[in-house]
């Protein structure tokens, strides 16, 4: 079982890695031949890269756009990343103050993540507009997540796994050194669909987490007065243009 | 004529129930073979359109960033949902943006993603058929490329991009819209989208002229190729005889006078707009942006000046630089090109114009931001310029001035309903349907603060205004354009206005005889 878990793991960290760095080296080879950012835009870098941030950090545009959808939708993303943090422990041996500080914190967005998730699942499953575009797998993600938070909520809270061992499992597969997994069932379920996360994160919609940084409606400078912007297959059509000149 | 309903006003503007297949049908009519073999399409469905269709997708997929990252990123929030004025007006859930952009994703996801090849059922993904070219069609022209929907959309994706890229696909294998294509021939062949010749523009420019001369005494000129002024102004053909477009027009006119600008309109590219943009091909896009290129070296100017209207700001302000620059050869002490407003604007600050804003004092105002000025271009040299420049000018020319619902202007404006390509009649029904939530924010404001009209710097939101008003019992002639007022304000130097305001100096001139 444990060897099965380390396997898999390896394969998932792989595909995850593999995957997105493909996507990404895709995304910013393909050229954004014209100016298309949505203005009001920002007129400098720095300010593109504070546009980029509210949107990653606050979601103003969703914000905007539906205060529930928000409530949920931002409820659920935050506390997904203090969850994250919080399993850093798994993979760092000393485990740094403010983290072990985040352990206080962090202790119930377990709940809020899956109250999130939940929220979202009902707007999918009631709102018409909402049902109307889902596909199976848009269900299927919010259920998967909250299996995932449930399961950790069980481990924590109601029936405790062996999480020196977790430990020595995670830091195992670090190291290639691969230690046995303890085997109750919460931590199977747990780790099972974790994987399955990984592996099709890279082939899925979750694919919105780089496509939000490369969306040239919001990562553009909108400066096309000053400076051209000539993609490189255009480069043609342009040196045809040159050919009219003033005399 | 019209054998729909016009929708009614909604009590509260709650969002809509949906209503399966409202506005299914075969779309606007399709365009002649003669017309798409000019701008480098087949014109009809060609035996391997299927491979055709594929291959073209791939291609815009390597070519446009913005496609290749839509299609992957959309998280089905449905945020979106409800921000579409044709979805808000004909409540057809295909018209909700990411309904739109999934008729594409689906056929995305089937041949280009692992899920959709392995897994079609549950990614939503379908197979390419005939029937799905021809929803597209339909479907992909009931939008008007407003970037309304983008603007909500927490990953920022511009439906407008998808439907640039289906438009473009679907020309590609004989399935182009008529009334784009035929524009974007006349274009080439006569100089503008009316196909209004050279000749017949000449004796409207000079029409014109005589007319300024009778109303305000002062010799304004409408010149037409006349080598060496200061500007060549680039106007929509609209400008050129429609109503109320040429009242604006006879504004720059009087405003680029008082200022002492001379100016040109080029008969080879009297008209601003580019409709290459609508039916999204960076080519043709190109090659109608060249035409002023030209015109501006054969006409020896100094600088560009553009009139009102809204794509064809978008395509200067964002594009022209990069389509058809550098301008080097132009005088880089102005913007290059130059909004008529941003002229305008600038003269009001630094005092050059003399405005008498009592002659409009019958009105009171309201602005309705064209979305390609709100979402795809700027004014001035500050964010949000293209909001706060136009209704500057408004205020500078009026007293009475009113802004609608704060969620209905600037970068939320909604869609007059007739732009990107749909000012035809054979989609009057969409158009009357999409004007919805702009005339719902108009009616608000006319009850509540008692608005008389409505200014707008685009020639297609005034078309398509004058059209759908009388639908919802506006008058027609309610829509202006800002240098309509501009043009009824200002005071020009040696004008019988400006005697008649001065009084005095009407008689000291005549006590000096
Ligand atoms: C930079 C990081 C991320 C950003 C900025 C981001 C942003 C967003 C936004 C704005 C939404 C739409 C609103 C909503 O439904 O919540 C969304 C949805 C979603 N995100 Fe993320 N996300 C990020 C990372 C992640 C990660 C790491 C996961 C999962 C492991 C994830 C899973 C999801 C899912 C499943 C949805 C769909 C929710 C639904 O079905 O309504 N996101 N994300
Ligand atoms: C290799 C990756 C992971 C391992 C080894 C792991 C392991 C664990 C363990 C052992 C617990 C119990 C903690 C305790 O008893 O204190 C737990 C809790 C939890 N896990 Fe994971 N997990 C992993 C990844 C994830 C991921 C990707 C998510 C979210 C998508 C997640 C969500 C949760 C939640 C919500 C809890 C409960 C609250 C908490 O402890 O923070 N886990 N996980
Ligand atoms: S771009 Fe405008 S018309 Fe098109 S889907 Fe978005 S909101 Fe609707
Ligand atoms: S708002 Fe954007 S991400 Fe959300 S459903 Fe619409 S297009 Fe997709």
């Amino acid at each position: 079982m444990s060897a099965f878990y380390a396997l898999l793991f390896t394969v998932a960290f792989l595909v995850l890695v593999i995957g997105l760095t493909k996507k990404i080296i895709q995304y910013s080879r393909v050229p954004a031949p014209l100016k298309i950012p949505v203005t009001p835009a920002p007129l400098s870098k720095g300010g593109v890269a504070v546009r980029l941030a509210k949107e990653a950090i606050l979601f103003a545009a969703l914000f905007r756009s539906n205060k529930w959808t928000w409530l949920f939708g931002w409820m659920f993303h935050m506390s997904l990343f203090i969850v994250l943090l919080n399993h850093l422990r798994f993979f760092i041996k000393d485990v740094p103050l403010p983290l072990v500080l985040l352990q206080n914190v962090g202790e119930y967005a377990a709940f809020t993540m899956f109250i999130g998730l939940a929220g979202l699942l009902i707007r999918r499953l009631f709102v018409a507009r909402v049902k109307y575009i889902s596909a199976p797998s848009d269900y299927l993600w919010l259920i998967l997540l909250m299996v995932i938070a449930l399961t950790g909520i069980v481990m924590r809270f109601v029936s405790h796994t062996d999480i020196v061992a977790v430990k020595e499992f995670s830091l195992g597969l670090l190291r290639l050194n691969w230690q046995a997994l303890p085997t109750d069932f919460p931590l199977m379920v747990h780790l099972f669909l974790v994987a399955v996360l990984m592996i099709l994160l890279p082939f899925s919609k979750l694919l919105h987490i780089p496509g939000l940084f490369f969306a040239p409606t919001r990562n553009q400078v909108d400066n096309p007065r000053e400076e051209r912007h000539i993609a490189p297959w255009a480069a043609e059509l342009d040196a045809e243009k040159n050919k009219v000149q003033p005399k | 004529m019209a054998d729909f309903e016009t929708p009614k006003f909604r009590e509260y503007p709650t969002v809509p129930l949906i209503k399966q297949d409202e506005m299914a049908g075969n779309g606007p009519f399709i365009s002649r073979a003669e017309f798409d073999t000019d701008l480098g399409y087949p014109g009809e469905l060609p035996d391997d359109w299927k491979e055709k269709t594929l291959d073209k997708m791939g291609d815009l997929l390597g070519r446009y960033r913005s496609l290749q990252v839509f299609m992957d990123s959309c998280i089905k929030c449905g945020a979106c949902t409800d921000k579409c004025h044709y979805f808000i007006g004909t409540n057809d859930p295909k018209n909700m943006p990411v309904a739109r952009q999934d008729l594409m994703r689906k056929v995305y996801r089937r041949y280009f993603t692992f899920a959709g090849k392995y897994f079609p059922k549950l990614v939503g993904a379908v197979d390419l058929t005939e029937d799905v070219l021809d929803e597209w069609y339909n479907y992909y022209h009931q939008c008007s490329e407003c970037r309304r929907c983008s603007v909500f959309c927490p990953m920022g994706i511009d439906t407008a991009e998808v439907t640039m890229a289906a438009r473009e696909i679907l020309a590609n294998v004989g399935k182009a819209q008529k009334y784009s294509n035929q524009i974007i021939q006349k274009v080439y062949k006569i100089g503008n989208n009316l196909g209004l010749p050279g000749p017949a523009l000449e004796g409207i420019l000079e029409d014109l002229e005589e007319e300024m001369e009778d109303d305000c005494g002062v010799p304004v000129k409408f010149n037409m190729d006349k080598v060496g002024c200061d500007a060549l102004l680039m106007t929509p053909s609209a400008d050129f005889f429609a109503e109320p477009h040429i009242d604006g027009l006879i504004g720059y006119g009087k405003v680029l006078h008082e200022l002492g600008i001379t100016w040109t309109v080029s008969s080879k590219a009297s008209e601003a707009a580019n409709f290459g943009l609508f039916i999204g091909s960076y080519d043709n896009i190109q090659k109608v942006s060249m035409r002023i290129r030209e015109a501006a070296i054969d006409l020896k100017v100094k600088r560009i000046i553009f009139g009102e209207c809204g794509h064809a700001w978008r395509v200067a302000y964002s594009f022209l630089n990069t389509l058809a620059g550098p301008f080097d050869f132009l005088d880089q002490n102005y913007p290059i090109p130059q909004h008529i407003l941003e002229v305008t604007y600038g003269a009001l600050q630094d005092g050059k114009l003399r405005m008498n804003k009592a002659e409009n004092d019958h009105l009171t105002m309201t602005f309705h931001d064209s979305c390609n000025v709100a979402r795809a271009s700027r004014m001035g040299d500050q964010p949000g310029g293209q909001f706060d420049i136009p209704r500057a000018v408004i205020q500078a020319s009026c007293n009475n001035y009113v802004d609608m619902d704060a969620d209905t202007i600037k970068d939320a404006t909604f869609c007059c309903g007739g732009g990107g390509g749909l000012l035809t009649d054979d989609l009057m029904e969409l158009r009357v349907k999409g004007a919805l939530p702009r005339m719902e924010a108009l009616k608000q404001v006319t009850e509540e603060s008692g608005v008389t009209n409505i200014a707008a710097i685009c020639a297609i939101c005034k078309s398509q205004f004058t059209k759908t008003l009388p639908y919802y019992g506006f008058e027609m002639d309610a829509i202006m354009s800002v240098h309509q007022l501009v043009s009824e304000a200002i005071v020009m130097k040696g004008s019988e206005q400006e005697k008649e305001l001065d009084g005095v100096d009407e008689e000291e001139a005549e006590s000096e005889d």
